[in-house]
């Protein structure tokens, strides 16, 4: 819907954009980002007309006792809207969180290049190379060898840190087959910039041995 | 007594010393206005290197800077804009304002805001020397471990910022405590609480957070520089430390300081709006309920830079659930504010328009910020571009704006001259303009996937983009150049002002314009209207010159006449005292360790010299047929409310350190430690009877003999301690027996000076003495609890 707003967008060849999502949890986040985008818009255009028109018109807004103003500006108006707004966020993250898939991938991150391997598939590990079986989810394990680093498919979902010492995990899932662009997104040094790779996502996909 | 012999004799006692004196300044006009202009000269430094920024990002793979001077760029621009720019520009207005505003001729402790400004200075040009010999820090502002630490980041460049940013944080510590003293003690007589201009109240606000904000920092600082120059392994995941204790001790501090920046602008807004609307601030008690509101909710929320590092979605919801309700409080000011225009007739002025910019920018910056409080939304955008763009769309909204309008406002009274129109409209649409041009953009840029401190990138529609952006920063620059040649112009050529331009009838527009040294001729009392006439005539406390430098005590709560403070004159104790402990940071630097203890040394010295000039115990004629205590005879001296506030803000470094070790126990790989220190008697006993005796008698010689106790204990305890480099266990016993260690060495040192000195300094030594003896009995219990801790979690 938003992207009447923004024509030019989808001209981009889209590889790392947010809002040209390509898999239900990038879907979610972009749907939640133009509900957000266009209440703000809202929000914003009234407080700055009214700012306006109380500075601009010096009997403006008179009539209205102080009372009104600060419980219905300060407190009324706000904690609706946050409140809503908070639970609706909240109650998607949590499923997006509570969900695991039975496919692994680990995804191991040091400077500057991302291996992944594929334990109980027939998948040769791979390095600057992500692959995943097109719609349906999996689970990719993100640990880190050295300093901390960020997996990013913008197109697929949310990000994810690479800590040394520690084990995170995500969950994606790639709609169609293709290419998607990936990105580290936590600066790691001097070969930051450089420290990306792709995800392809396949039709068909080797049998697993559990 | 006529007016002109009564300013010539209080400008006698209080006047700065010219020439080469100059250094001697302790003078709170003075002072706070060297931390603003020395602060506007980092602000150029941090905008220059922004140009440099937006230079290198203009075009695709551009070749204008190697990734490893971008790097030092990007880090060194947020490091100087948050650190030597946004907290001392305020810290600078406030120093300068606070006594104006509460009646008083002067802060509580001149010699500390001295010796902060010198601290700054110091700190903050070792930084840039650092820059142009290429050896500045570059592991991001936020200077996250492992990158940070010696592994990854050799040399001395994240010494400079850990060392360096710690040592600019003494201006920052010293200043929350004395503006929590100063406004609750030095006021006009009869000034209550909630007479207290808005001002001040937003002040104390923030003094709070900065007392117990700025502590995590400082600890989180010394540990990782103990990391780096000695080996021990708080942040290392190889051998039981962690890298999110980091990010827990940098957030809890950097979170506040969003709204420690924030706080103090809004405080303008609050003070300027209802002059321009001609109209008393409507829900006072709201805005006061609301400031303190944000206060306690900013340090709920500093998770919120942390949801994509793993942490459980449950924990997470917390945290978003509090950073979504600080709009709330927000929320509340706005619309206190557009009461306040509805209810007066607001009228146009050079500030007015600034705060029309604050409206719009920090606006979107705040529902920006609602967004990014969502988790799933934030997952998405963290670390990109669009982050960028709304952090600037907060400072620059939440700070900048409100500053202009603040400086059109009160340059009047600096300087005694008044704005003139013409360039300084122009300069604000060039500023508002190219602000929106460089920043609205970025938004998608971000949401195209283009991630922050990229030096090169080659997707062609992020180049547009930034293009965009870069040819909005240029424009930016050009509006605050036209700023600053417009507020150069006004401090030369302006006409001079009449005094209280704006018809503000607030209590600094009293003073003469530009304000004298010491201010005001009398202490107002506040039954009178604010009259600068009658209190040039000697209306008020006060007005009688004898030779030192006096202001008013008052009750904190009600404001009733209660003490005489007599304050120091011009000195450069101060200065010596910075030259020696920036003494004492460039050996740490260097790692020539043998001459930190000289050096100490020698601060302690010069500090014990400070004391010399408490007068003796007095009760002196206030004038108005009142006589009063001064502060040695008032049982209720600056100086003893100043040590409660040090001790608080030293406890919540001690708890952050407690904290950060029982973290570690919880959740950092590698947990429990291969093995542990036996208890000894011979260390918990000498403890446990010093800290019995400190509690019980912090007096005297007792006090003495209890810190010793304490001190040989917890040294033993350190001396038991093996492999403090080998695991993050032995390595937090180690820094938690220091701690009390140098806390039980500070008690021994004030103690003994106690001794000989009179009943009300001796009190306010025990104060020390009794907290430096909870701190040495739990560290002595602390192996016990962190042992505790670690099976429980295995």
């Amino acid at each position: 819907m938003g992207l009447l707003g923004f024509p030019f967008l989808a001209g981009c060849d889209g590889q790392l954009s947010v809002l040209d999502p390509a898999g239900p949890a990038a879907q979610g986040i972009a749907t939640l980002w133009w509900w957000m985008f266009w209440g703000a818009a809202v929000i914003l255009a009234a407080m700055v007309t009214l700012f306006l028109w109380l500075w601009l018109r010096p009997d403006a807004g008179r009539s209205v006792p102080a009372r009104w103003w600060l419980v219905g500006g300060g407190l009324a108006f706000p904690l609706p809207v946050v409140i809503a707004l908070t639970a609706a966020a909240l109650w998607w993250g949590d499923a997006a969180a509570r969900r695991s898939a039975p496919l692994r991938i680990e995804a191991e991150a040091r400077m500057w290049e991302w291996r992944f391997r594929y334990p109980g598939t027939a998948m040769a590990d791979s390095i600057g190379q992500l692959h995943l079986p097109a719609g349906r989810d999996v689970e990719i394990v993100v640990t880190s060898r050295d300093v901390i680093h960020s997996f990013w498919i913008p197109r697929l979902g949310g990000k994810i840190d690479a800590i040394p010492g520690h084990v995170n995990r995500i969950v994606l899932r790639a709609d169609e087959p293709g290419v998607y662009g990936g990105v580290c997104s936590e600066y790691c040094g001097l070969g930051h910039a450089g420290m990306t790779f792709s995800a392809t996502a396949h039709a068909d996909w080797p049998q697993e041995t559990p | 007594m006529t007016p002109i012999r009564r300013h010539k004799e209080l400008d006698r006692i209080w006047k700065t010393p010219r020439g080469w004196g100059r250094l001697s300044a302790v003078n709170h006009t003075v002072v706070g206005r060297r931390f603003m202009v020395t602060s506007l000269v980092f602000f150029a430094i941090g905008g220059l290197l922004a140009m440099l920024i937006r230079t290198q990002l203009a075009t695709r793979d551009s070749a204008f800077m190697e990734p490893g001077t971008y790097a030092q760029v990007f880090t060194m621009h947020g490091t100087i804009m948050m650190f030597l720019f946004a907290i001392p520009f305020f810290e600078g207005l406030a120093m300068y304002l606070l006594p104006k505003m509460l009646g008083a001729r002067d802060l509580a402790f001149p010699r500390m805001s001295a010796y902060g400004y010198w601290c700054y200075l110091f700190g903050g040009s070792i930084l840039i020397v650092a820059l142009l010999m290429g050896a500045a820090p570059d592991g991001g502002w936020f200077m996250y471990t492992p990158l940070s630490s010696s592994t990854y980041t050799p040399g001395i460049s994240a010494d400079v910022w850990l060392l360096g940013i710690s040592f600019v944080e003494i201006s920052a510590m010293s200043a929350a405590v004395e503006f929590l003293v100063s406004i609750l003690l030095l006021r006009a007589g009869g000034m209550s609480l909630d007479r207290m201009p808005i001002f001040a109240w937003y002040m104390l606000v923030v003094a709070g957070m900065m007392l117990v904000g700025f502590p995590p920092l400082i600890l989180g600082s010394v540990l990782l520089e103990t990391e780096r120059a000695l080996g021990l392994p708080f942040f290392d995941p190889t051998r039981g430390g962690d890298p999110l204790l980091w990010q827990h001790l940098f957030w809890l501090f950097g979170h506040p300081e969003v709204y420690i920046i924030f706080l103090p602008a809004a405080g303008v807004l609050s003070t300027i709006i209802p002059v321009f609307s001609s109209h008393r601030l409507v829900g006072f008690r709201a805005v006061v309920a609301a400031i303190v509101t944000m206060g306690f909710l900013s340090f709920g929320l500093w998770v919120h830079h942390m949801y994509t590092t793993g942490i459980p979605h449950l924990s997470l919801s917390f945290f978003s659930i509090a950073s979504a309700l600080v709009a709330v409080p927000t929320a509340v000011q706005i619309f206190a504010w557009f009461a306040t225009m509805a209810a007066g007739r607001p009228r146009f002025s050079i500030p007015m328009l600034h705060v029309g910019g604050f409206m719009f920018v920090f606006v979107f910056g705040g529902l920006s910020g609602v967004m990014l409080a969502m988790v799933p939304f934030n997952s998405q955008v963290h670390d990109t571009q669009f982050v960028v763009a709304h952090l600037h769309y907060v400072l620059v909204g939440g700070f900048i704006f409100p500053m202009m309008a603040a400086a059109y406002y009160w340059l009047p009274h600096m300087c005694g001259r008044q704005p003139v129109q013409h360039l300084s409209h122009a300069a604000f649409w060039t500023v508002f303009g190219g602000f929106n041009l460089t920043f609205l953009g970025m938004h998608l840029t971000g949401l195209l996937g283009m991630t922050r401190r990229l030096y090169s990138y080659d997707d062609p529609a992020w180049e547009v983009l930034n293009f965009i952006s870069s040819m909005g920063g240029f424009v930016t620059t050009i509006g605050f150049a036209l700023l600053a040649l417009d507020l150069i112009l006004l401090v030369m050529f302006g006409k001079r002002a009449r005094r209280d331009p704006w018809g503000a009838g607030t209590l600094e527009w009293a003073t003469p314009m530009p304000p004298p040294s010491y201010a005001f001729a009398a202490i107002p009392v506040l039954e009178d209207a604010p009259d600068g006439r009658r209190i040039a005539a000697g209306q008020g406390l006060l007005a009688v010159p004898r030779g030192q430098l006096e202001t008013l005590g008052v009750d904190p709560l009600t404001g009733a006449p209660q003490q005489i403070v007599v304050l120091p004159a011009s000195t450069f104790l101060p200065l010596w005292t910075a030259v020696a402990t920036g003494g004492i940071y460039l050996s740490l630097l260097a790692k020539t360790y043998l001459l930190v203890p000289p050096l100490a040394l020698v601060v302690v010295v010069l500090f014990l010299r400070w004391t010399r000039s408490t007068p003796p115990a007095q009760v002196l004629d206030a004038g108005r047929g009142i006589r009063l205590p001064n502060q040695s005879a008032s049982g209720a001296a600056p100086s003893l409310w100043a040590m409660r506030f040090v001790i608080a803000g030293d406890a919540t470094a001690f708890a952050s350190l407690l904290f950060g070790a029982g973290f570690l126990a919880i959740s950092a790989p590698g947990w429990p430690p291969p093995g542990w220190p036996e208890d000894s008697v011979r260390t918990i006993l000498p403890v446990a009877v010093g800290a019995a005796i400190a509690l019980l008698r912090p007096h005297g010689i007792a006090a003495v003999i209890a810190q010793g106790l304490i001190l040989a204990g917890s040294a033993a305890a350190l001396w038991r301690i093996e492999g403090a480099t080998d695991h993050a266990a032995p390595a937090s016993l180690a820094a938690v027996a220091a701690y009390a260690a140098l806390h039980a060495a500070i008690g021994l040192v004030i103690a003994a000076w106690a001794v000989k000195r009179p009943r009300a300094e001796q009190d306010i030594s025990a104060q020390w003495q009794r907290y430096a003896a909870i701190v040495g009995a739990m560290s002595m219990a602390f192996p016990i609890v962190l042992r505790l801790l670690s099976s429980a979690a295995a």
